[in-house]
């Protein structure tokens, strides 16, 4: 795992706890192709996240060919998603406490081209940072007015909008004294099987990031950065909300298809 | 598995009308994505009862062999004649989503799938979204019948791995997909 940790270098503070996980060691997954082998970013063996210690695959991945099943994806058709559900701010009968922001951006491939009429679903902490889980037991109030919970279908051209309320940084228990940064889970469907993703929007100029150990499962900084928001003036209404922008890019997984498209 | 190969993209006169774009990078769901995931919980592709109806169940488990009672699965297949929306049959959504219980168990009702293309056995796509796992992980559920040989997916598994694919029959109308995120009997995953 040395690759791992010199790819990979938080800034170290013991005080926090914020160590690589040493102990279990396991070859990480690769993915090869040939001769080739291709880089995984993040890796299922994430070294600073406990969790994923005793849930990575420990035997290299297949490389799956793209087939019909890989090439289709599920359809979400109208009916099944109010307008209302990119609300979260009116799911109660009052209004939930804290920061009101707008979330807009775009599904996009990463062949550029917007994907359109397909599923977007977000969950997230309340502004105490606290979820609506029964198994969330950070001593920080519930909101009767939050849920946390949004959905969306991307319009024709692979427009979303959530309005909401800014979460909260939240403490868990992968170290001691370890804090989750601000974020927004993220779920989403592409034009292919292989398309689907699960993200989570973290947002500018957020002191936990750097420190985070599931951001940081993601090796590449710049790749990180990509799941940051940018403040957007755009979106901000005046005595209203401040607005996010988030562009979520699915796709480009393999460096090359191993059967073409026919 | 995105690749941190910088995009070739450019900016001017020759730049193309949908730019090259690097991918978000995948996350966890974390311990919490039910409130966000469960309002689509769909176990049933197919009524239960209804004609050809199967029930696919199974565990899953983590390296230790203990169960994982937070994760979530989705299964992704085409109807009896191998079709994906929108030609497929009417009210045929193919997809599925189900949570794991307290036990690490899951159950789909389904059919069995129409081929999808020329030495493609039955299948279908399974991910398997959990905390601790920074991405899906993606494996193929086998129907009773496959050729090792003639499916090109199959093939390109090592042979004594190949069992892991393949559900099995238990019982009348029931057949069992264990699930090993990892250990002596770990499932084959796939990279796409």
């Amino acid at each position: 795992m040395t690759a791992v940790t010199e790819r990979y270098d938080p800034p170290t503070d013991a005080t926090r706890g914020l160590h690589p996980i040493t102990t279990d060691p396991v070859p990480e997954p690769t993915v090869q192709v040939g001769t080739t082998t291709l880089p995984m970013d993040p890796p299922y063996r994430a070294p600073l996240y406990r969790s994923s210690l005793a849930r990575c695959p420990r035997q290299p991945l297949v490389p799956l060919p793209h087939g019909p099943t890989e090439r289709a994806a599920p359809l979400f058709g109208e009916g099944l998603v109010r307008p209302e559900d990119a609300d979260l701010t009116h799911q109660h009968p009052g209004e939930p406490l804290g920061e009101r922001i707008r979330v807009t951006g775009r599904l996009l491939g990463s062949d550029g081209r917007p994907i359109a009429h397909q599923l977007v679903e977000i969950w997230q902490a309340n502004a105490a940072g606290r979820y609506a889980h029964q198994v969330d037991q950070h001593p920080a109030p519930l909101d009767p007015n939050f849920t946390g919970t949004g959905r969306s279908l991307t319009d024709d051209q692979g427009w979303f909008s959530f309005l909401t309320i800014k979460p909260g940084a939240y403490p868990w228990r992968n170290h001691p004294n370890a804090w989750r940064p601000a974020h927004i889970h993220f779920s989403v469907f592409g034009r292919a099987f292989t398309e689907r993703l699960v993200t989570q929007m973290y947002f500018p100029g957020d002191p936990l990031l750097e420190h985070d150990a599931i951001a940081g499962s993601v090796r590449d900084p710049k790749a990180r950065q990509r799941m940051v928001a940018r403040f957007d003036w755009e979106h901000t209404e005046d005595h209203w909300c401040l607005g996010y922008r988030f562009d979520v890019v699915v796709g480009g997984h393999l460096a090359t298809p191993l059967e073409p498209a026919s | 598995m995105t690749t941190s190969t910088p995009s070739t993209a450019t900016e001017g006169p020759s730049a193309p009308e949908h730019p090259a774009l690097l991918p978000t990078p995948s996350q966890t769901v974390g311990p919490y994505f039910a409130i966000g995931l469960r309002w689509l919980t769909r176990p049933d592709l197919v009524p239960p009862g209804s004609p050809g109806a199967l029930r696919l169940i199974g565990r899953v488990l983590d390296a230790e062999g203990r169960p994982v009672p937070d994760a979530v699965l989705e299964l992704w297949q085409a109807d009896p004649e191998g079709r994906f929306p929108p030609e497929s049959a009417p009210g045929w959504t193919g997809f599925g989503r189900c949570p794991t219980d307290e036990e690490g168990r899951f159950a789909f009702t389904t059919v069995v799938p129409g081929p999808v293309g020329p030495g493609q056995a039955p299948h279908a796509d399974l991910s398997v979204f959990a905390r601790g796992l920074v991405q899906r992980l993606l494996t193929r559920v086998y129907f009773p019948g496959a050729d090792p040989e003639r499916d090109p997916v199959l093939a390109a598994v090592p042979p004594e791995r190949r069992a892991t694919l393949l559900a099995k029959p238990e019982g009348p109308g029931t057949l069992r997909f264990d699930v090993h995120l990892a250990g002596e009997d770990e499932t084959v995953f796939f990279a796409w």
